[in-house]
């Protein structure tokens, strides 16, 4: 381990952003129609016009991978190709988008109207736009924006309309298409539809890579997916799939094109549309009803503030330069390249990697609103906090966090105290400041149910911590070191690295930790500590300093919701499910459990009522092999090795130091 | 001297009937035209009164050919005075002739100049040889045999390498680290048998050398060899040995050269119809060593398609089979371990070839799409742009292409673009009725994809061009572009993005390197197959700023067989392996197959007497 060398390479400290532009400023100085109807010539992928949707869907239908697998069904089921084909026609029109001009300059004079009296600011950073267009040129482009509300798609092609560049095609969910027009709608902006699951059907499964990879070789248009898959309801980042990543990367993989540019792109909201949508969503409970009428709800939020948006467009990353020695390609060489074959473990590792690279590169560019600075200390600090005392509080986790590499949006010629009120005064749904005491929002408590009050309570609390998340990346590694030193209780390097690394490995689907990476991880972790002065790093040893013990308790604060948590589930799973718990009960068992302990007080934190919470924690468990999946009458069903999940709660709650397994790596 | 045999010059005499047979020969001296012949072969005819074939044997290569670049001494490109391009000598159809569009092609291509001049040494550095190695108990047990050698410098040199960028430049500017140690002139199978007792009698390392055309680095010698290194030149062993016209075979010894083995068996109303671009200068045995594809294969075969028999002294003694059956079922043919041995396993002596009668009619033609006519080849824009700027100023054959299309279809297709077209040549062969049935074939194809024929004279300049193209090399190694060829074999469905990745590739692995200027990077498909086709790439650039240009060069050519092979592309079609590509053979064959070649090795060969360390 080199954690005494020079840190320079990976120092997150180091990095270089853009600066942005408003873009809805000049939308407020001048005509939507006009805007709606300017003359758009974007630049095209080698200087080819897209073909026709139609074109496109023709292409697909008659491509030798679809006909493969048509008469491979055909075979195995016996069905005529003929019907087959039909199936596919309909598959590829429920998919297949229809981008028209018109119906996106009737989105761009929409959404014209309605950013402007969501949002104050739309902030884009150009340089990156005008990398965005070099990169369109060259080579097909993928855009990997990060997802933290349906905003996003809308978002990011309006940006691109605005900036003249080509209009991606996006890969949407099919529960858009519930709604009829507004998914017809989407459909003409360029999203094409997927279906959430359609496991094993191959038809499918052939339809949808073809179609993607021809748009992908024809240089169609930019493909947009999000690597996370779905919404992240904690505004924490999600562990990335992988399944979309997997079909653009093939015709690279396949030498159908010479090189991908992978774009990862970082939106970050200072208010969420849907922050109390989410919040009930975790908790798995219905939204209380004043707000479940839908078109109360959209003109209550038309009369809100939204806050800013930052749109950052990341380094056009490219493919070929990541695969570059990492992988063999030849694996395509012995199938003709339309029967699909299953790639070697090295690729799948290396897309595995890429997912997590994107990902980290998403984080990397969020920008942190002063809001999240004071969330992350009122959490800490319930039921109240001074705001003396909080605006203290948040100017010192500013520094820290500024010093640490984060991409702070601070607003310089504001006096701080106005800033954290006028932060306060927008997220006037989850905070209020009544004579200098700042508290969570308290809804009138209307039952005396007891359940039906945690709820309501914990549903503000995830809210709050929804934004608290938003930093989280950014001290996770070096708050995992540092807990690691305080729970080890001994300043020796190796068992403070091997405590980190359970830490990690529990947590691994928690935060973005890319695979491997545990020493590199550990590094960054001391290498900023250091640089806060919060520890010494000697031969052997890892000291605590005096500034250090501040930096540790908050960092224990901060993430306690989940050491706490973890123990919760841990505790449920060697207590009430030794007999094994079904997949689909699991979220509605623990949050029972759950309940009973917050309840009694024996836990503290609400945040275990996070089924997100939840549901990483056994992704982790299962993937550490503590718990197994079995598949018993239909149903799958988690089998517990109680041993081991015990001693992780006891490694959690500091009864217990990990085993040394983790030395050798050293 | 008498001895001293080493290259030859023909002049073949041929009387009425024109069948050759090899008889026994006699030697004179004569002196022609300021050169020294020694010895003059006479082919003794059935009908001893109806031919004459002499073959002139030169004293040294060295007096004909380039010491250090490619071909004739008397034919080279140059500037002439007025600063146009200009092809010399005498030999070619195009020599003699001023090329006016070659220069600013040259300097539009290459941003090079004529300003900017990388002249070569005039002399070899004599002082940069390494002495010899020399084993006397083999040097004495060999002048018993009275087979002529030698350890002179010049004939050491010009067997220490073949036509490699590296090499030649290494002639021109650098130095080799190691060469053979002497040369020896087998004159038949026997005395190379002699030689191969004597070599692993003595432990002596031998290198076969044919006609040093070698783009592989296949005679190279490696570096660390510390036993006396023995280039055995093939070059006396250039009989036909019989003509058999009822099976259709001949039988030769393997140091013919391609343009004799062709002009001999032409007298007799033959050919082979192996016909690879460097057929002027390589050998039967050379071909058989390197699995050689010739540009006629479509109609003839490849190497392996052609032979019936080999003969092949190996340590452990001659290989060859028992008869000449056109196919047998004895087991994995032994003629595949032959072929492509690269001399790593002994020397090919004697080879029995298919021959056909000449064909009646020729005809070259343009079009735009692919058939199977006797050869093919398909040019991008890139080389086409080239052919054209070697079009000559005069001569009424060499009717550019565009003029030939503006006469005949340019009026008929408008909008006819010089920078995107791209050209396939196609040569057909057979009798006169089949050979216009095939073109109208073609033709019908080519106007259904909207390609057009551009006459019989732009495919003449075509193929004849081949021949010239390999002197550009040297001319553009006066001028700082250097540049080299390769080539791959790739199923037709990956073909097109093959291509346009690897040209790619090297232009992006020029621009990191630090080349100044955008590369030459252009393909052609050379060969057609039912499931694949042979692609060559061409690939040059300007060095100017570059410290090392020779391994900056190297690295690109290495990155691009690395994206070759990521693509599906074969290591090689035809040029081989050598000591330049095997670091892929593992990957390229599998452990099991360089472990099977291995112990064919390790048994023929076990103390590697023919240990010049290519393919393993
Ligand atoms: C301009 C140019 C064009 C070319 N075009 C073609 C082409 O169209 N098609 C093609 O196939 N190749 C082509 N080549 C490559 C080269 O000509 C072939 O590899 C050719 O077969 C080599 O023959 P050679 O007689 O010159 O052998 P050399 O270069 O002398 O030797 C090549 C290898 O074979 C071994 N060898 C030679 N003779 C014998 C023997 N009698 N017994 C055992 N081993 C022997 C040598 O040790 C060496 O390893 C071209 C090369 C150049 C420079």
């Amino acid at each position: 381990m080199a954690s005494e060398n020079a840190y320079s390479p990976q120092d997150p400290t180091l990095k270089k952003r853009d600066d942005f532009e408003d873009v809805l400023e000049e939308r407020r100085n001048s005509s939507d129609v006009k805007y709606a109807f300017r003359c758009y010539t974007p630049v095209l992928y080698n200087g080819i016009p897209p073909c026709k949707a139609s074109l496109l869907k023709h292409t697909v239908l008659k491509s030798d991978h679809v006909l493969f697998v048509i008469q491979q069904l055909s075979k195995e089921s016996g069905e005529s190709p003929e019907i087959i084909h039909e199936e596919a026609v309909e598959i590829l029109d429920e998919m297949a988008q229809n981008l028209k001009l018109s119906v996106v300059r009737f989105f761009a004079f929409m959404l014209s109207k309605a950013f402007k009296t969501l949002f104050q600011r739309v902030r884009v950073n150009e340089e990156g736009i005008q990398r965005l267009q070099q990169a369109i040129q060259q080579y097909p482009v993928v855009l990997l924006p990060s997802h933290r509300s349906y905003i996003d798609f809308l978002m990011l092609s309006y940006v691109l309309y605005t900036y003249d560049l080509s209009l991606p095609v996006i890969a949407a969910g099919m529960d858009f298409l519930g709604m009829k027009i507004v998914g017809e709608m989407l459909r003409m902006s360029g999203a094409f539809f997927i279906r959430r699951s359609f496991g094993g059907d191959k038809l499918y499964w052939a339809l949808f890579s073809e179609y993607v990879k021809t748009m992908l070789r024809k240089g169609y248009a930019p493909i947009e997916f999000f690597l996370e898959g779905t919404r992240s309801r904690t505004c924490k980042s999600l562990v990335p799939k992988l399944g979309l990543l997997n079909i653009v990367m093939e015709p690279f993989f396949k030498g159908e094109v010479f090189d991908v540019s992978l774009v990862p792109i970082s939106i970050s909201y200072e208010r969420i549309l849907e922050e109390s949508l989410y919040a009930y969503e975790l908790l798995g409970v219905p939204k209380p009803k004043e707000s479940t009428s839908g078109l109360l709800k959209a003109r209550k939020i038309l009369s809100d503030d939204f806050g800013s948006i930052h749109v950052y467009f990341g380094h056009p990353v490219s493919l070929r330069s990541l695969a570059q020695g990492k992988i063999s390609r030849s694996y395509c060489n012995l199938v003709p390249r339309h029967i699909p074959v299953k790639p070697p473990k090295d690729i799948f590792t290396f897309v595995n990697d890429i997912g997590y690279k994107m990902v980290r590169l998403q984080q990397e560019n969020m920008v942190i609103s002063p809001w999240v600075l004071v969330a992350s200390i009122l959490i800490q600090s319930l039921p109240q906090i001074d705001i003396n005392h909080l605006t203290e509080q948040t100017v010192w986790l500013r520094n820290l966090a500024q010093s640490f590499g984060a991409f702070v949006d601070w607003p310089d010629h504001i006096s701080v105290s106005k800033v954290v009120a006028s932060s306060i005064s927008l997220h006037h749904s989850i905070v209020k400041n009544t004579g200098g005491r700042v508290t969570l929002i308290e809804e009138k408590q209307d039952s005396s149910n007891l359940e039906h009050q945690l709820f309501k309570y914990a549903a503000t609390v995830l809210m709050c911590a929804s934004y608290r998340n938003q930093i989280l990346h950014i001290f996770v590694r070096p708050a995992l070191v540092a807990i690691s030193v305080h729970s080890v209780g001994s300043s020796r390097k190796e068992e403070i690295f091997s405590y980190f690394s359970f830490l990690r490995d529990i947590f691994s689907h928690e935060f973005i930790f890319a695979p491997g990476h545990t020493v590199q991880d550990f590094e960054e972790g001391c290498y900023l500590l250091m640089k806060a002065d919060a520890i010494q790093i000697l031969k052997t040893d890892i000291l605590l300093s005096e500034r250090g013990h501040k930096i540790v308790s908050f960092f224990l604060a901060m993430f306690q919701p989940f050491l706490e948590g973890y123990q919760v589930i841990c505790r449920y799973l060697s207590e009430e499910a030794l007999e094994g718990v079904t997949e689909n009960q699991y979220v509605s068992a623990v949050r029972k459990f759950a309940v009973k302990l917050l309840l009694s007080g024996a836990v503290k934190s609400c945040e275990v009522l996070s089924s997100d919470l939840q549901k990483n924690a056994l992704a982790a468990l299962l993937k550490l092999n503590i718990c197994r999946k079995t598949k018993e009458m239909e149903q799958v069903v988690v089998k517990v090795n109680r041993t081991a999940v015990n001693s992780v709660e006891d490694t959690l709650g500091r009864k217990l130091t990990p085993l040394k397994t983790a030395l050798a790596r050293l | 001297k008498e001895l001293n045999l080493f290259w030859f010059v023909h002049c073949v005499v041929p009387k009425r009937n024109k069948r050759v047979c090899s008889g026994h020969c006699w030697s004179v001296c004569l002196s022609v035209a300021g050169c020294y012949i020694n010895k003059m072969y006479y082919l003794m005819p059935d009908d001893s009164t109806n031919c004459f074939v002499y073959i002139f044997t030169f004293l040294n290569r060295q007096d004909l050919l380039k010491w250090n670049g490619w071909g004739y001494s008397d034919s080279k490109f140059i500037f002439n005075k007025k600063g146009q391009a200009e092809f010399t000598g005498k030999r070619y159809r195009l020599s003699g002739m001023v090329l006016p569009a070659l220069r600013e092609w040259f300097e539009k291509t290459f941003g090079a100049s004529l300003e900017h001049k990388t002249p070569p040494r005039s002399a070899l550095n004599t002082s940069d040889i390494p002495a010899p190695i020399l084993n006397e108990d083999f040097l004495d047990d060999l002048k018993a045999t009275k087979i002529p050698f030698s350890h002179e410098i010049e004939d050491r040199i010009f067997r220490a390498h073949g036509h490699c960028l590296h090499e030649i430049f290494a002639l021109r500017e650098g130095k080799f680290e190691r060469v053979p140690d002497m040369v020896v002139w087998p004159n038949s199978h026997s005395e190379v048998e002699k030689i191969v007792n004597l070599a692993c009698k003595h432990n002596v390392c031998v290198i076969p050398f044919g006609g040093g055309t070698s783009v592989s680095s296949a005679l190279e010698c490696p570096p660390d060899e510390k036993r006396s290194i023995v280039s055995l030149d093939t070059s006396q062993m250039n009989r036909i040995l019989w003509i058999d016209e009822k099976n259709l075979t001949a039988h030769v010894e393997a140091g013919i050269i391609g343009q004799d083995l062709e002009r001999l068996l032409n007298v007799s109303g033959y050919c082979t119809g192996h016909e690879p671009d460097s057929m002027e200068f390589s050998t039967l045995g050379g071909w058989v060593a390197t699995r050689a594809s010739g540009m006629k294969k479509n109609i003839y075969g490849n190497i392996e398609d052609l032979v019936v028999h080999i003969r092949m002294v190996t340590p452990r003694g001659v290989i060859e089979k028992s008869c000449q059956g056109p196919r047998m079922s004895t087991g994995p043919d032994v003629h595949h371990f032959i072929m492509g041995s690269e001399g790593t396993l002994g020397v090919v002596t004697e080879v029995t070839i298919k021959i056909r009668p000449v064909p009646e009619y020729q005809k070259y033609e343009v079009a735009k799409q692919r058939c199977a006519p006797a050869s093919i080849r398909l040019m991008d824009n890139a080389q086409f742009q080239f052919g054209h700027a070697l079009k000559p100023q005069v001569a009424s054959i060499f009717t550019s292409f565009l003029d030939g299309l503006k006469k005949f279809y340019i009026t008929k297709f408008k909008g006819f673009d010089p920078n995107q077209l791209c050209v396939a040549t196609l040569l057909f062969e057979g009798d006169r009725e089949k050979v216009l049935q095939h073109e109208k074939q073609v033709y019908d194809i080519a106007a259904k994809f909207g390609g057009l024929a551009a006459g019989e004279d732009n495919g003449q300049r075509g193929y004849m061009l081949t021949f010239v193209i390999a002197y550009l090399r040297d001319l553009g190694m006066d001028f700082y572009v250097i540049g080299e060829s390769f080539e791959t074999s790739v199923p037709w469905d990956r073909v097109l993005d093959l291509c346009r990745n690897v040209k790619e590739r090297i232009v992006r692995e020029c621009k990191e390197r630090g080349v100044q200027f955008p590369p030459l990077s252009t393909c052609r498909v050379t060969q057609t197959y039912d499931a694949g086709a042979c692609v060559y790439f061409y690939f040059a650039f300007n060095y100017r700023g570059i410290a090392d240009p020779i391994h900056v060069y190297e690295q690109i050519e290495s990155a691009a067989r690395e994206e070759i092979l990521a693509n599906g592309g074969s290591l090689s079609h035809h040029h081989g392996v050598g000591k330049l590509r095997k670091r892929w053979l593992q990957e390229a064959i599998s452990d099991v197959g360089i472990g099977m070649l291995k112990s064919v090795k390790q048994y023929v060969d076990p103390n590697n007497i023919f240990g010049n360390r290519n393919l393993l």
